[in-house]
């Protein structure tokens, strides 16, 4: 229906008036921002609904869009603040989370399967798994650059940072991630 | 002096970090023939080069994770019930931003400048600042021609926005009817 249109000429269609056209954005966006999500909040139910919020919140403020950006680093941006709202009205604290908790509460739902399972792990299952052990900056900014194709200026537009700032958290997280793939898959990381 | 510096793990950065900028392509042209120099000659670099890209190469091709079947359709029921917002800049009159803003710069500066005014700098220790703040007559502040001719003008200011306000507020309500 849209799936040949452009971001924007979609969004043109949308604004005057066909609204099913805006399905053709939720399909083609919809594994980035879900990730997303995701990489923030830790839980797929409360990703799926975090996700829904997003773009509905994106439909509705879709006149706002200008076009000085992409499309996806303004939506990006929306997904950004609506997983932080979504933690703190969770009372969550995005900084305190215990990585080391997380990863034993990952390790404790598969801990029977998990030895046979490591050998058929796929390297890509590997990394997906470290990234959602880092604390949710970390997977965040990590997601955004790699998986969400944002350059690093805009991955600092959709952090509201500077982009050296952008720069030395991607080191940064990178670094974690290095780490935990160190600790937690020395094998896999051996075999590569 | 060279291998002092590729070997410091703090120097220009580290050996990881100036590895990271090299292969996001954030490096200077300078940086990165300095760089390629150093993975042709020195082991360390070329092994942790080696390690990172591989790093970099499996972020690069991971997948991405995938909601519910439902999710699309969820979406676009819940947005058929909804309007697009109009654009905020087209509901957000700057004018009357920038009145708010004057009115309120305009009522510091005057302040200001009859504070300054009642400041007498060469009396030594009886400049207003060196009283007790609590014993400061107030009463004498709105008795003065000054400071009523300016508060008059700032109510002025006040109600012709307030006018301002409610005649824009007349006009949506008259296009809605």
């Amino acid at each position: 229906m849209s799936t040949g249109l452009n971001d924007n000429e979609i969004i043109s269609k949308v604004l005057s008036g066909d609204y099913q056209a805006y399905a053709g954005l939720v399909n083609r966006y919809q594994n980035y921002v879900f990730t997303l999500t995701l990489r923030i909040v830790k839980n797929r139910e409360d990703a799926e609904e975090v996700a829904q919020d997003v773009f509905i919140k994106a439909y509705k403020y879709l006149a706002d869009f200008r076009g000085a950006s992409k499309f996806t680093t303004w939506l990006y941006t929306i997904v950004n603040n609506t997983s932080i709202s979504f933690l703190r009205k969770k009372k969550l604290d995005i900084h305190s989370l215990d990585n080391e908790k997380i990863f034993e509460m990952a390790d404790n739902q598969d801990s029977g399967m998990r030895a046979n399972m490591v050998e058929q792990k796929s390297k890509l299952a590997m990394v997906n798994e470290a990234i959602g052990l880092l604390n949710p900056d970390d997977a965040q900014i990590i997601t955004l650059f790699y998986k969400a194709e944002q350059s690093l200026e805009e991955t600092a537009q959709v952090l509201g940072i500077e982009v050296n700032a952008a720069k030395v958290r991607l080191h940064r997280a990178r670094t974690r991630l290095k780490e935990k793939m160190e600790t937690y898959y020395a094998e896999e990381v051996r075999n590569l | 002096m060279k291998e002092n510096h590729v070997n410091s793990p703090l120097g220009a950065g580290g050996i990881e970090e100036r590895l990271w900028n090299f292969i996001d392509g954030t490096v200077s042209a300078k940086e990165k023939s300095v760089i390629e120099q150093l993975l042709q000659s020195n082991a360390e670099w070329k092994e942790k080069y080696n390690e990172l890209l591989q790093i970099n190469e499996l972020l690069q091709s991971s997948d991405l994770e995938a909601p519910s079947l439902r999710f699309s359709k969820n979406i676009m029921e819940e947005i058929s019930k909804l309007h697009i917002a109009p654009a905020t800049k087209s509901y957000i009159n700057k004018k009357i931003i920038w009145g708010i803003g004057f009115f309120f710069i305009a009522m510091l500066v005057g302040f200001l400048i009859y504070g300054f005014a009642q400041m007498s700098l060469t009396g030594g220790e009886e400049t207003i600042l060196s009283k007790d703040i609590i014993k400061v007559d107030f009463s004498k502040f709105f008795s003065n021609t000054w400071v009523n001719a300016f508060m008059m003008i700032n109510i002025v200011i006040g109600l012709v926005l307030l006018d301002n306000y409610l005649s824009n507020k007349r006009k949506e309500f008259r296009k809605q009817v």
